[in-house]
């Protein structure tokens, strides 16, 4: 086992698969049925053996595991783009590339492999935010590569309205996201001081997320088109029964729980001396909280935070069901068009942008004085 | 734990399964002017029953897969996957259960497959993550005693870890399961049978009646099923 370690050797099956797979579909047109293209056949032999030595040079076992990968992976995005322009060339001006199971299993054996060359090195917060933009800057010099990949033609045929339903989308997120830590931590922070409510506020919280989103979505329309013609003022403060409010309210609801349950458990979790000594030195109740409490408690509440934010970024897809708009807008047109490039287009920024959210959040939580990452 | 709500909500949800008539003056003010108020397309049970076969089809696996490959990256066999096995699990959360659906399809076409494949993938995560912490959690002493009376790895694995670990894992179960009965609804929109078709047919027709009736159906199945497995926990502890 001198030049292979475990998990080269198990990742070298999908990357088989990536290299055997069809690496690339060209389709006569958006929904047709794609003709298989593969690596070799797009680029010749010879390329295609030093893209599979590169490859193989990544999951041998060595020091330039990381750098390897890195370079893998970013190689393997180009050459989708690369191989897309080559066959659209000399094909029919409605041709569509778009990436094959070889794609994607080569893909997902390259990131496997760099994730845990990259968990390995266990980066400090600061690193982790510069590794995270340097795969920004990345990805945006490799998509530039793919103006014939269909997804990105998707996007070109779309463009002003891809940045509308972003906006929408973060809007979704974030405020309701917002909306849930100025509600929440004020309702954990009371709740622990009444141990009276706490069963009572935990039922209600915990069978709101028993109701399935698509339904809750629904079933807010009734109250919120009550308000709209009933309230002076509310209609045109963008309050309606279909549209952004419902799914706000959804979101908002569904994020309450981590919230709240976090709060709780951070202020449990400060020791009991502590408290005490506060009291001792005649620190008031409220700035006992404040001083004491709450920043040994926030670490736990940011990590609730941060639960609700990356569920959030997931569940807003479902407002497009509701006429929410944001990027579910695409994923659910794609499901009634049948067209994958579609579905892609609103779900892979959704993910992106979930996971920038994870990686963000995580590192500012080890950021905070006194956390050792 | 009382149990009487628990009784109380089965009861309700089975006199609305056989007998929805008896529920149409509780609904009718949520649907339109002369549309139909109890969903008419398919039968309520038959809809309930196929979603929770639909979740059981995906969760029996899954446990089972999420288990053995806890266990697995615990032992010397497995630990150079263990770094690489936190990282997705942590990660695998950020993908929203709509986006493994629908990235699904263009694999699987429509139906009940991709529903299937995308809470299965789902339902790894919990699982797997609640198998490592309560492997984690062992009380050393009590391994130890079981290696010094001599038990074979095997043995102490199926006769001292996992007995005690099961609690535990249990509870990823429970959250699993809970996350996918909700997930199933969304199925529908890829045409997979099950309670989502109730609460879309009721958004494209705007008959909330049926939305409501769809929703809290989950809802109670999510309640019952969660009072089940912490009810089952609880004895094993």
């Amino acid at each position: 086992m001198r030049y292979a370690d475990r998990l080269g050797l198990v990742l070298a099956l999908p990357l088989i698969a990536g290299f055997a797979l069809p690496f690339a579909g060209l389709r006569p047109n958006r929904i047709a049925a794609p003709v298989a293209e593969w690596l070799p056949h797009i680029f010749g032999w010879p390329a295609a053996a030093g893209v599979a030595l590169v490859a193989v040079a990544a999951l041998a076992r060595s020091p330039l595991r990381l750098p390897l990968a890195a370079l893998a992976v970013a190689g393997w995005l180009a050459l989708l783009g690369l191989g897309a322009s080559r066959l659209a060339e000399d094909a029919p001006a409605y041709a569509r590339v778009s990436p094959g199971a070889g794609f994607w299993l080569g893909l997902v054996a390259l990131v496997l492999l760099l994730a845990d060359a990259l968990a390995r090195r266990k980066p400090a917060p600061v690193a982790r935010l510069a590794l995270l933009a340097a795969t920004v800057a990345v990805l945006a010099l490799v998509l530039r590569l793919w103006p014939d990949v269909s997804v990105l033609q998707e996007y070109a045929a779309r463009r002003a309205s891809f940045w509308a339903e972003a906006q929408r989308h973060v809007a979704l997120a974030l405020g309701s996201f917002a909306a849930a830590v100025v509600a929440g931590v004020p309702l954990g922070i009371a709740i622990q001081r009444t141990p009276r409510l706490h069963l009572p506020v935990m039922n209600v919280l915990t069978a709101i997320q028993t109701v399935p989103s698509i339904a809750l979505f629904g079933l807010l329309i009734l109250p919120l088109g009550w308000v709209a013609a009933n309230v002076p003022g509310a209609r045109a403060a963008g309050i309606g029964g279909i549209g952004m409010a419902p799914a706000l309210v959804a979101l908002f609801l569904y994020a309450l729980l981590p919230i709240v349950t976090n709060t709780v458990a951070g202020l449990r979790a400060v020791p009991p001396s502590v408290s005490e000594a506060a009291r001792g030195m005649g620190l008031a109740p409220r700035q006992r909280l404040l001083r004491v409490d709450m920043p040994l408690a926030l670490p736990v509440i940011l990590t609730g935070a941060r639960i609700v934010l990356v569920q959030n970024i997931g569940l807003a897809t479902i407002g497009a069901l509701i006429g929410a708009g944001g990027f579910g807008t695409f994923v659910f047109q794609g499901l009634g068009q049948t067209a994958p490039d579609l579905i892609l287009l609103g779900a892979l920024p959704t993910v992106a942008l979930a996971f920038a959210a994870q990686v963000i959040f995580d590192a500012l939580i080890d950021l905070l004085p006194g956390r050792r990452p | 734990m009382k149990r009487w709500p628990a009784l109380v909500l089965l009861a309700a949800m089975l006199a609305f399964l056989l007998r929805p008539a008896l529920f149409v003056p509780l609904l009718a003010p949520l649907a339109p002017e002369g549309a139909p108020v109890i969903y008419d397309r398919a039968g309520l049970l038959s809809l309930t029953l196929a979603h929770l076969a639909l979740v059981a089809g995906a969760m029996v696996p899954a446990t089972l897969v999420a288990v053995a490959l806890g266990i697995f990256v615990r032992r010397p066999a497995g630990e150079a996957f263990l770094p690489l096995s936190r990282v997705v699990t942590g990660f695998g959360q950020t993908f929203p259960p709509v986006a493994v659906l629908a990235l699904t399809v263009p694999v699987l076409g429509f139906g009940t497959w991709p529903t299937l494949l995308a809470l299965f993938l789902y339902g790894l995560l919990p699982v797997f993550e609640n198998t490592l912490a309560a492997f984690s959690a062992l009380p050393p002493s009590v391994v130890e005693a079981a290696r010094g009376t001599g038990m074979t790895p095997r043995q102490r694995l199926w006769q001292v870890e996992l007995p005690l670990a099961l609690p535990l894992i249990l509870d990823g179960v429970r959250t699993a399961t809970v996350i996918s009965l909700s997930t199933a609804t969304i199925g529908s929109v890829v045409a997979a049978r099950g309670l989502g078709e109730v609460i879309i047919a009721g958004l494209t027709s705007q008959n909330l009646a049926f939305v409501a009736q769809g929703g809290v159906l989950v809802a109670v199945l999510a309640i019952l099923l969660a009072q089940g497995f912490a009810l089952l926990s609880a004895r094993l502890r």
